[in-house]
């Protein structure tokens, strides 16, 4: 009796993304081990940036006096008319100081594009 | 100097810059009405404006006026108060920006509420908040006395009395957002006021070429007459030319003068008169001729130059995190995103405006050397433009000099006056609007006896103190927030209070007059002048001891808290917390 009719069909209008979504996003929300885990990652993974980039500028701009005091000819010395200590201080450290902060919101906010992706992605 | 027709048109530009002031609050604050206005301004405020008014707000008397009377005053290493002034905000953008943003706080007692949960540590927190404020506010105030006692001759409390007066109005009458627009605006006031005259005087200098590092003192062009308002102790190169009138060396002279090269006391009353081209006496500690000048390793006066400037390093590039009135603002921004951002562009602010008072401070020491006599290097900025530039162009420039200086003490005391009214209002009063203003009148007054008791140092060097108190004190505690999980509100109660006393003491003895230097080779002169490098990691280190020691109390809720300052806002896990919710 059931012989006439077609089989039974499941018909796909499209790929059921959401699913996915939901479940990653609520185990970050909801504080799951998975969702804690991922949480984890992305502070050690921002902190770890910010450490670096700290350190970088640390040793260059200590480097200064540390530098001038140990070979002070070094400070004596002049380019283009103007001695190389006020030339280091006064002008160069303050792109150097930019230059850096750029970086990090490039970096920093380029980890949390990957942290969602990661969140948002398929499997 | 005295002339009524200068004296005229300054007082004119102090009175244009104030009314200005007022009237862009008013306009700025027409609408401020819920206490989310008044806090944070509705958390509506675009990286743009914010990082102007951040600037506005940030750059005090320390920079406008501090700064070049270092520079002329020590050379080289008086260049590491700006730098690390502007670097301040390279480890907020690094470490505090985003995260202080998104765990939706008002004030920093909140954000630690937020963070530990523990009624104890706010108040803690919040008494720390009203002390970094009220100190930041007395060399502001010390500044507006100075300004008005040197352009217009008035009596020196007049100053902090006209701008307490000011600064009370502005924020009682709109609170944050009134004063986003006034901060924003002075940005550029000071930006001009400072710029102009230092790139006219700029011109001035390319077109003579005088040599800077020459191995004399600084000489004078004309006859200059200096009086000596307290005792002074000067270094004098060169005698030739240098007469004294009053107490030398604690003999009372007329006419007289100086016998021999080297150190001499002048007591005050005492009026110095130099001939054309004599070299200025300096005072004592401060390097006195140009090579000395201008060379590195020097310090800034007592001992051990090297550990001072690496001092300066840790306590402005930490102090800044530690500011309230500039974490305030942070909480302004949408979202952790235009924190970020806001705090970038305010790093482009300062590096652009430091380089004017860098160069007035070098100007100051060909212009006006005889500022170097007395210590009140600070007024370099103020009085130079009318010694190099004559005439009316000259006057111009020495007026709206002064309009940036008075911008400059307003806007920064009443960023300050909102922190300390915001921590007020919510934590020991109700958080009514009316709380609000009650606080900043309380918090208005308090620094006044202050500013007119405490001795007269430089105003960078005042509010470098300010700076190591707030990196020993609420940089550590934000830091150690926003990163560590094991952070318990008792260990950062002992962090507070360790690094607390240790800077407060250091800046106390400093700022009462400080130790004598040849006590045990220099070392605890230098070590009260500049506390940071003991006191920060003194309370990072009891921060982390004493919370590892308190491991039972960390809070239940750290995962979620951490979650929610550190996830993006796409991901909806922040909450923005309101007074009294």
């Amino acid at each position: 009796m059931t012989s006439g009719r077609p089989q039974r069909e499941r018909v796909v209008l499209a790929h059921r993304r959401g699913a996915r979504i939901v479940r990653t996003r609520v185990e970050v929300q909801e504080q799951t081990e998975v969702g804690d885990a991922l949480v984890r990652g992305l502070v050690r993974a921002q902190l770890g940036l910010a450490l670096r980039l700290a350190g970088v500028v640390m040793c260059a701009i200590v480097s200064i006096p540390v530098g001038g005091s140990l070979f002070p000819a070094l400070t004596a010395t002049s380019v283009f008319g103007i001695r190389v200590n006020w030339l280091l201080l006064a002008v160069l450290v303050y792109p150097l100081l930019y230059g850096v902060g750029r970086l990090y919101v490039r970096l920093a906010e380029q980890g949390e594009r990957d942290f969602i992706r990661v969140v948002d992605e398929e499997p | 100097m005295t002339g009524s027709a200068p004296a005229a048109l300054t007082a004119g530009a102090l009175i244009v810059a104030a009314v200005a002031t007022v009237a862009v609050g008013v306009y700025g604050g027409r609408r401020s009405r819920t206490t989310s206005d008044f806090l944070v301004a509705s958390r509506s405020v675009g990286p743009r404006w914010n990082a102007a008014a951040i600037s506005g707000e940030y750059l005090s008397a320390a920079s406008f006026l501090g700064v070049a009377g270092l520079v002329a005053k020590y050379g080289t290493d008086a260049l590491w108060y700006p730098i690390g002034f502007t670097a301040g905000y390279l480890g907020l953008l690094l470490f505090v920006a985003a995260p202080l943003r998104r765990s939706g706080a008002y004030t920093v007692p909140d954000f630690t509420d937020f963070r530990l949960g523990s009624a104890r540590l706010r108040t803690v927190t919040m008494l720390f908040v009203v002390v970094i404020c009220v100190l930041y506010l007395v060399p502001q105030y010390q500044g507006a006395g100075l300004t008005l006692n040197i352009l217009l001759g008035l009596p020196v409390w007049i100053g902090p009395v006209a701008v307490a007066a000011i600064t009370i109005a502005n924020v009682v009458g709109g609170g944050m957002r009134s004063i986003t627009f006034v901060q924003a605006f002075q940005y550029w006031l000071k930006l001009t006021a400072i710029g102009v005259p230092a790139i006219a005087l700029l011109a001035l200098f390319v077109a003579d070429r005088p040599s800077l590092g020459e191995p004399l003192p600084p000489t004078v062009g004309q006859q200059t007459t200096v009086a000596v308002k307290t005792d002074v102790v000067v270094q004098v190169d060169a005698p030739t030319g240098v007469t004294v009138t009053g107490t030398l060396d604690g003999r009372s002279v007329r006419d007289a003068p100086i016998p021999s090269a080297g150190e001499h006391t002048l007591g005050a009353g005492t009026t110095l008169t130099l001939a054309p081209g004599a070299a200025t006496p300096v005072t004592a500690g401060a390097p006195s001729t140009g090579a000395e000048w201008i060379g590195s390793g020097g310090g800034l006066g007592g001992d051990h130059p090297l550990y001072q400037v690496l001092a300066i390093i840790v306590a402005t590039f930490l102090g800044a995190m530690g500011l309230p009135h500039v974490q305030v603002r942070f909480y302004t921004n949408p979202d952790g995103r235009a924190a970020r951002r806001t705090a970038l562009a305010v790093i482009a602010l300062l590096s652009l405006f430091y380089v004017f008072p860098t160069l007035m401070g070098v100007f100051a020491r060909l212009y006006v050397p005889q500022l170097l006599i007395t210590g009140t290097a600070d007024a370099a900025v103020l009085l130079m433009p009318r010694a190099a530039i004559a005439g009316p162009a000259g006057q111009l420039l020495a007026a709206l000099v002064a309009a940036g200086a008075i911008a400059a003490f307003l806007a920064t005391s009443s960023g300050l006056l909102v922190s300390i009214a915001g921590a007020l209002a919510t934590d020991v009063l109700r958080g009514r609007v009316r709380d609000f203003r009650t606080a900043a009148l309380i918090g208005g007054v308090l620094p006044l006896p202050l500013a007119l008791a405490a001795s007269t140092l430089e105003l960078s060097r005042n509010v470098g103190l300010v700076f190591a108190v707030a990196a020993s004190t609420l940089c550590p505690l934000l830091v150690l927030g926003i990163w560590w999980r094991g952070l318990t509100a008792a260990g950062a109660i002992c962090g507070l209070v360790a690094g607390g006393a240790v800077s407060g003491t250091a800046a106390a003895l400093t700022l009462a007059g400080g130790i004598r230097d040849d006590l045990l080779g220099g070392w605890p002169a230098v070590l009260a002048g500049y506390p940071a490098v003991v006191s920060v990691p003194l309370a990072f280190v009891t921060m982390i001891v004493a919370s590892r020691l308190t491991r039972a109390a960390i809070p239940a809720g750290t995962a979620r808290i951490f979650a929610r300052m550190h996830l993006p806002e796409r991901l909806g896990m922040s909450v923005e917390r309101v007074p009294g919710g």
